[in-house]
């Protein structure tokens, strides 16, 4: 009886491992693993009756059934539609990674939803104190930030289950830039609005950071993953923002044609509404489809990075060619700081998909072009600008581009650096990769340096 | 002699529909069957059965529904549909033409062979 009993045991056990193979198959489902190992529990059963024993049984049944690998290319040919991986909306864990417990998968979509609603209403939260709409752009423009990051930091904290001063820090910290949103009551039409309302969101979303690392701040790792979140999140919450264009489009045009006019509750409440529940609904994506769909800021990163680079070479090359300086206006600097940043959007995400053991490749060595065009152009500016910006005196705009174009020129220029002696084989990938990651706490922190201390410094200009 | 694989493939849905309509079954015990009305000449595998069976309740020739028969593991039961029939109906004639066809084109090679098959001998 107990070696019955311990071969059914056994027997269990292997069935399991076998459906554990059988289900990593996108082709196979949850039912046609079921009915395959009902096939295979038919076949030992028959087997044993045989004058086998179990094990033996399932060895030879196993074998029977053949391949896994053509038995799902046979269900692919009936079943081509499982191999464009869907995102699964019911929160099931049947192809989404995993990883996930099934009870707080289940859970996950409340919670997204819970935190997209919270984050919804967030912003129609101060009508109610009489701050209108359309009456206080300032404030608005100084604080939407604060409306959506913390619920989205919120329900990726939920999801790494944080626990004690892992909530109190980021907690803390939206407290604080609350504080420095509003505390400074900067008035209409000061550039300090402006410089708040560009810096706050990038300060927080560091914050939102910090919530997604979780427990590993540290490790460079998990803060690489991180900046993929933010580049699949981006591009989700374009796509998003285009389908809700779409969306307001249909609305105005059929709304028109009955003589009803939907202005109002469009600019209202559909715009503020919507965009903060995307900002939680495109973490959420980013989320559940990490492991189904495959990145698509690094393929974005592919196509632009060679375009990039010519562009910017035959700019060098004009202002080479017709010896005409840098025209730097009121807005100059502000665009090369947006140029840098793109060349670093490259740089990152293609680091960020790159195989570090790789050697180094023709897009590495692309790429290294595309940084030393863009230092080369930046430093042409910074040539011209620092002439000048004696003659035109500080203002808060210009020292913040400044020291913007610092911060960007000093990674780029470390960059590159990197960049030739890995194309040289001097060097490992692995140091361009920490040296990105490790960079990320000097944004985070000029971006709270520029909230928090810039008002004080500049007298609230 | 084992049948190709080919004509396997073509002759599959007649047999699954024919075996059905005997009565509902499930995927083990189909493959059962075809083996033993074959005697083991019927190659089939796991991997043509079950897409097939899959695509039969796509088109809905059959119905599956999972049910635990007394003492009996839960299993996924297949049963014939009124539109499985027709199509059996209507994919048996096709078959009775090409056997027929082939019968006829055997008789004929057979009397030729009879025919070619004297000369043969009587050169030999």
């Amino acid at each position: 009886m107990t070696v019955h009993e311990s071969q059914e045991e056994e027997l269990a056990a292997q069935f399991a491992q076998w459906r554990q193979y059988v289900q990593r198959r996108p082709e196979l489902q949850k039912s046609d693993a079921d009915e395959l190992e009902d096939h295979l529990r038919g076949c030992v059963d028959e087997l044993v009756v045989a004058g086998l024993s179990a094990d033996e049984a399932f060895l030879v049944a196993v074998k029977r059934m053949g391949s896994l690998d053509e038995l799902s290319r046979e269900f692919a040919r009936e079943h081509s539609e499982r191999l464009w991986k869907q995102l699964v909306l019911t929160g099931e864990t049947d192809g989404i990674g995993g990883s996930v417990p099934d009870k707080r998968a289940r859970w996950d979509l409340w919670v997204m939803i819970g935190c997209a609603v919270g984050a919804a209403i967030s912003i129609k939260v101060p009508e109610l104190f009489g701050v209108a709409w359309e009456q206080s752009t300032p404030f608005y423009a100084a604080n939407f930030s604060l409306f959506g990051l913390p619920w989205l930091a919120a329900y990726l904290g939920w999801r790494r289950q944080i626990r004690g001063p892992l909530i109190g820090i980021p907690v803390a910290l939206f407290a604080l830039g609350a504080v420095a949103a509003n505390a400074y009551h900067p008035t209409g039409s000061s550039q300090m609005v402006v410089i708040t309302s560009i810096h706050l969101p990038i300060a927080l979303w560091f914050v939102v950071g910090l919530a997604y690392v979780a427990r590993d701040w540290r490790s460079s790792r998990r803060r690489m993953d991180f900046i993929r979140f933010t580049g699949e999140w981006f591009v989700y919450l374009v796509l998003i923002a285009l389908g809700g264009g779409v969306l307001v489009a249909f609305m105005f045009g059929t709304f028109n044609a009955i003589g009803v006019n939907p202005e109002t509750f469009v600019i209202r409440w559909l715009i503020p509404c919507g965009v903060m529940g995307a900002i939680i609904v495109a973490g959420w994506l980013v989320e559940a489809k990490q492991s189904v769909v495959e990145n698509i800021a690094p393929v974005l990163t592919r196509l632009f990075t060679p375009l990039f680079t010519a562009v910017l070479l035959a700019f060098l090359i004009a202002v080479v060619w017709s010896s005409a300086g840098i025209d730097v206006e009121r807005q100059a600097l502000i665009l090369f700081d947006l140029l840098l940043v793109v060349v670093l959007g490259l740089l990152l995400y293609s680091i960020s998909a790159r195989d570090p053991l790789a050697p180094p490749g023709l897009f590495d060595k692309l790429q290294l072009a595309l940084v030393v065009s863009a230092l080369a152009i930046d430093v042409l500016v910074l040539f011209e600008i620092t002439g000048r910006i004696s003659g035109y005196g500080t203002t808060p705009n210009r020292a913040v581009a400044l020291g913007e174009n610092v911060i960007l020129l000093v990674n780029l220029a470390w960059s590159a650096w990197l960049l030739l002696a890995f194309a040289l084989r001097r060097t490992r990938f692995a140091k361009l990769e920490r040296w990105q990651t490790g960079y990320l706490p000097v944004y985070a922190a000029w971006a709270w340096v520029v909230v928090l201390a810039f008002p004080p410094l500049f007298n609230y200009a | 002699m084992k049948v190709t694989k080919d004509l396997v493939a073509a002759s599959a849905t007649p047999m699954v529909l024919g075996i059905l309509a005997e009565g509902e079954s499930y995927g083990y015990a189909i493959l059962r069957r075809i083996n033993e009305l074959s005697g083991g000449e019927l190659d089939w595998t796991e991997g043509l059965l079950y897409p097939l069976l899959h695509r039969l309740e796509r088109l809905g020739y059959v119905e599956a529904s999972w049910q635990a028969a007394k003492g009996e593991r839960r299993r996924k039961y297949y049963r014939i549909t009124d539109q499985g029939r027709t199509e059996l109906a209507e994919q048996r004639r096709q078959w009775d033409t090409v056997v027929d066809a082939l019968k006829k084109l055997g008789q004929g090679l057979a009397d030729r062979g009879a025919m070619t098959v004297i000369p043969l001998e009587g050169k030999a």
